[in-house]
């Protein structure tokens, strides 16, 4: 944890920008901030270029000989293969819209963390580089050269975004930094410039199929235990199934839920419904150990290696020759599956479209992909009254819920979660307007930043969310934040304990694994969690 | 404080001399009334669509909407048709809202850290009001300036003329004798928008950090035209048949010099001319890149509609038969199904 407390994190945010203009402030790595480099084994396990120790803290980073050279046409390239990234770097007019709308600049109050000014620390070189009039007016007209010092200065901020978009829908053009980020990061991979926390992840990802490195065995006894805690709590025998040929659906959810609390209590609550459905409904889901993440580490690297990574879903499903694929909670997974995966790794024609075997929904909206998220499938089966929910064994929490980023600004998957919510518990309460749906604020850790040489970053940046959950808990006395991503899970512990200690973070499955009635069930005294359920504990002593 | 503006504003006054100098004493008037409008039209129109195809000539690999509502999913699930759109009548309402309304600064939010610990978001409108206020004067200027371009001058444009001007009859006119037939609402507008916007940037100091020189030059620019237009039109009286006379040469590509106008005519005519070629080289393209912004012009269907990337390239991949290789020992022997066994 940060060395500051936070009444001094929240005392150092100043928000009036230093007397100098940014093109004449230097670059100033700071401790706390910036994420260690990558292991060369990992980046070179991936094949990726300019692989080498170095460290962002020494003056040489060791980059290739002519690495202006390998930039500039870098840059030209992705110019010509993204309209995005083209019209972003010419149409912007500062007009300062999306100003105070990133998390980072909220908390950190450092002038470059404004998403126009992320982005102007690439148009600056795009100007010098490649406009006419960026060449004649120079500093006039807002251009400059790429030096050493401009390209630290890349590295530095484009690792303090984590790509959740939220300026772009205050831009009145639409221009998403996210999208320019993902340029410049990009970029900087070109010369061999990546954080650990992305490369190493990447590697593993390639290598075993999740982001961990958990080989096929020992996923299968992580699973092990979790059946064994679902038994302890709930007197039923699951029985998850893993790369199974012909099986209806291949379930894919993001590889931080079997690893770490709470997301393992969630991942507990996807196999108690799967349980659920095959002893009800004979639907047959499998797991994939080669296809075991979800979350995409390849998106904050490049999209050739975006690509690389999601591939496993589509060959996985195709090798076991499943219906289609459902997947799990999870945020930038879902941007990745939702609006790259059938462009990158399609046509998905090896697979039916979509349809709930127990309900017979088709899912219209997911007909192309193939793949289903879980909340929309869940949100589905509750509709049509085929899950038995006792929705006051989740009495004991108070909850609110955070949209994850990817999912609300590049999906717009809102309402079905809110939907199982409100079916698997008694307790809902909103974060004020403004902080959620299309609004929402990041966990301050998205986009490969959940290290922990950076967590004085985290912090501010989760601020904004944090800030909106104590308010619910100050008001309702909420005690648990849901959501439906991963890294969330994985990094709201963290950030509740920095700044709501009172509050814990709960995936959405979980909830519905305590509401719902397994068959055969021994009558339940805790949750999950092992925590005693309200108003139970009295007939458990009797 | 960020004194970038006085570069900005110093070559504005510099354009203005030269214009003035250089119709009135040095016997350019050619040059400045023919010269140079033709030319500034010609940058204006090739600049303007080069830059479009431009934009246009790149790919569009990814459908990337930023979503700003819900999807459309179950049916029993109310979609946001028009923020989140599934159809292209959605994405055509959407963009008709985002480019005639502004919608997405209308969502504008201002962020506060109040009492050094609370953060509060409270909507933030003006930004949005000056910015509306700015272009729809500015088009109705410009529709009122097809009077000296076309003729007979169509309907239209006169109605455009009575309601600018009928307005002010409503409101200002008992009150102050200026002895024209009307004051344009839209040129009072224009002025006070522009140095609305001019005075953010000075005073925010946060829009003042990142703001260029060329942000305010097209501010200084725009406000010359505005002024030297009004002073015209309400101060020197100046000859409007003999303006129209010349601007009518102009279109008909049979250009005369008029003999009875000043060197505030060729100041406001250089400084549209400036305006208008420094257009597509500038931020002032926003005008047309909003219409290609792929966040917003395109349909939320990726998942029901395959989109294709024209570049699509194949990568190294990680088979599962290289993944069982590696691991089918481990995978045997912890119970998990293997395509080929040990030998």
């Amino acid at each position: 944890m940060t060395d500051l407390k936070p009444d001094e994190l929240l005392a150092k945010i100043d928000r009036n920008p230093p007397a100098s203009g940014w093109m004449d402030t230097p670059i100033n790595i700071k401790k706390g901030i910036y994420c260690y480099a990558s292991n060369p084994k990992s980046v070179e396990y991936v094949g990726l270029p300019n692989v080498r120790k170095w460290n962002p803290l020494e003056e040489d980073w060791k980059l290739p000989e002519n690495w202006q050279e390998i930039l500039h046409k870098g840059f030209r390239e992705r110019l010509e293969r993204f309209r995005t990234f083209k019209i972003f770097m010419d149409i912007c007019v500062r007009c300062g819209a999306c100003a105070d709308k990133c998390h980072f600049f909220i908390g950190t109050g450092d002038p470059k963390n404004m998403p126009v000014l992320r982005a102007e620390l690439l148009r600056s070189v795009y100007r010098n580089d490649f406009t006419t009039f960026g060449k004649i007016l120079g500093k006039f007209g807002g251009a400059r050269k790429l030096t050493l010092d401009v390209l630290k200065e890349w590295w530095y901020y484009f690792f303090q975004c984590t790509e959740c978009r939220r300026c772009s829908v205050f831009c009145p053009y639409g221009i998403d930094t996210a999208e320019i980020t993902i340029m410049g990061r990009e970029l900087l991979n070109l010369i061999g410039l990546n954080i650990d926390w992305v490369a190493t992840p990447v590697a593993n990802c390639y290598r075993t199929g999740n982001h961990l490195g958990i080989q096929p065995h020992a996923l299968k006894g992580m699973f092990d235990f979790f059946v064994e805690d679902i038994e302890e709590v709930t007197g039923v025998l699951v029985e998850p199934q893993f790369n199974k040929k012909g099986a209806d659906i291949l379930f894919i959810t993001p590889s931080g839920d079997y690893f770490a609390d709470p997301g393992t209590y969630t991942c507990m609550g996807y196999i108690m419904l799967f349980h659920y459905l095959k002893e009800k409904y004979g639907l047959d889901v499998t797991w994939s150990t080669y296809a075991s993440e979800g979350g995409n580490f390849g998106f904050f690297t490049s999209h050739e290696t975006m690509k690389r990574l999601n591939s496993k879903m589509y060959a996985e499903a195709r090798r076991l020759g499943v219906k289609w694929i459902l997947g799990g909670e999870c945020g930038h997974m879902w941007r990745v599956v939702h609006q790259y995966m059938d462009t990158m790794n399609g046509p998905a024609d090896f697979m039916e479209e979509p349809v709930s075997p127990i309900t017979g929904t088709k899912f219209e909206n997911a007909k192309s992909t193939k793949m289903v998220h879980i909340a929309e499938f869940t949100a589905d089966l509750i509709k049509h009254n085929k899950l038995e929910l006792d929705k006051n064994r989740n009495d004991h929490l108070k909850v609110t819920f955070h949209d994850s980023c990817n999912p609300a600004r590049g999906m717009g998957l809102l309402d079905e979660p809110r939907y199982v919510i409100n079916n698997v518990c008694n307790n809902f309460y909103e974060m004020p307007p403004g902080t959620i749906r299309e609004q929402t604020f990041c966990c301050g850790s998205g986009a490969g930043l959940n290290a922990g040489e950076n967590i004085e970053l985290r912090m501010a940046g989760g601020l904004p969310r944090a800030n909106a959950v104590k308010h619910v808990h100050e008001k309702h006395g909420v005690n648990m934040l849901a959501c439906i991503c991963a890294i969330d899970r994985a990094a709201f512990p963290a950030l509740m304990e920095y700044w709501v200690p009172e509050v814990d973070v709960i995936g959405l499955h979980e909830m519905v694994a305590n509401a719902l009635i397994m068959p055969g069930e021994s009558k339940r005294t805790t949750d999950l969690r092992g925590e005693p359920l309200l108003g139970m504990e009295d007939e458990a002593d009797e | 404080m960020n004194g970038k503006y006085w570069f900005s504003l110093i070559a504005v006054v510099i354009l203005m001399l030269l214009a003035y100098v250089g119709a009135e004493a040095g016997g350019l008037a050619i040059f400045f009334g023919i010269v140079i409008p033709y030319l500034a039209a010609i940058i204006f129109i090739v600049g303007f669509i080069r830059r479009i195809l431009g934009w246009a000539s790149s790919a569009v690999p990814f459908r990337i909407p930023t979503t700003c509502g819900q999807q459309k999913s179950l049916p029993w699930i109310k979609q946001n048709k028009i923020d989140n759109p599934s159809s292209t009548l959605g994405v055509i309402l959407r963009m008709f809202f985002e480019i005639c309304c502004f919608r997405s600064l209308f969502r504008n939010t201002k962020n506060e850290l109040y009492n050094g610990s609370k953060l509060t978001y409270s909507w933030e409108i003006w930004l949005w009001v000056a910015a509306l206020a700015f272009h729809y004067s500015f088009l109705v200027v410009i529709m009122r300036h097809l009077r000296f371009f076309l003729d007979p001058v169509p309907g239209c444009v006169k109605l455009i003329e009575f309601f600018d001007g009928f307005l002010r009859l409503e409101f200002v006119d008992t009150f102050i004798q200026i002895g024209l037939p009307a004051i344009m609402i839209s040129g009072i507008v224009l002025l006070a928008a522009v140095v609305f916007l001019f005075l953010r940037r000075i005073f925010i100091p946060q829009v003042n950090y990142i703001s260029l020189a060329a942000d305010y030059f097209p501010l200084f620019l725009i406000m010359g035209i505005a002024c030297s237009g009004i002073f015209m039109r309400y101060f020197t009286k100046v000859d409007v048949i003999g303006i129209k006379g010349f601007t009518m040469g102009l279109v008909k590509f049979h250009p005369v010099i008029p003999e009875s106008v000043g060197g505030v005519f060729y100041i406001h005519l250089f400084l549209v001319s400036i305006l208008l070629a420094y257009f597509p080289f500038s931020k002032l393209m926003h005008a047309g890149g909003i219409f290609l912004s792929p966040t917003r012009n395109l349909v939320n269907n990726t998942r029901a509609v395959r989109h294709v990337n024209p570049w699509n390239y194949d990568v190294p991949l990680h088979t599962y038969e290289e993944y069982e290789d590696e691991f089918r020992e481990k995978m045997i022997e912890a119970g998990l199904p293997v395509e080929k066994e040990l030998k």
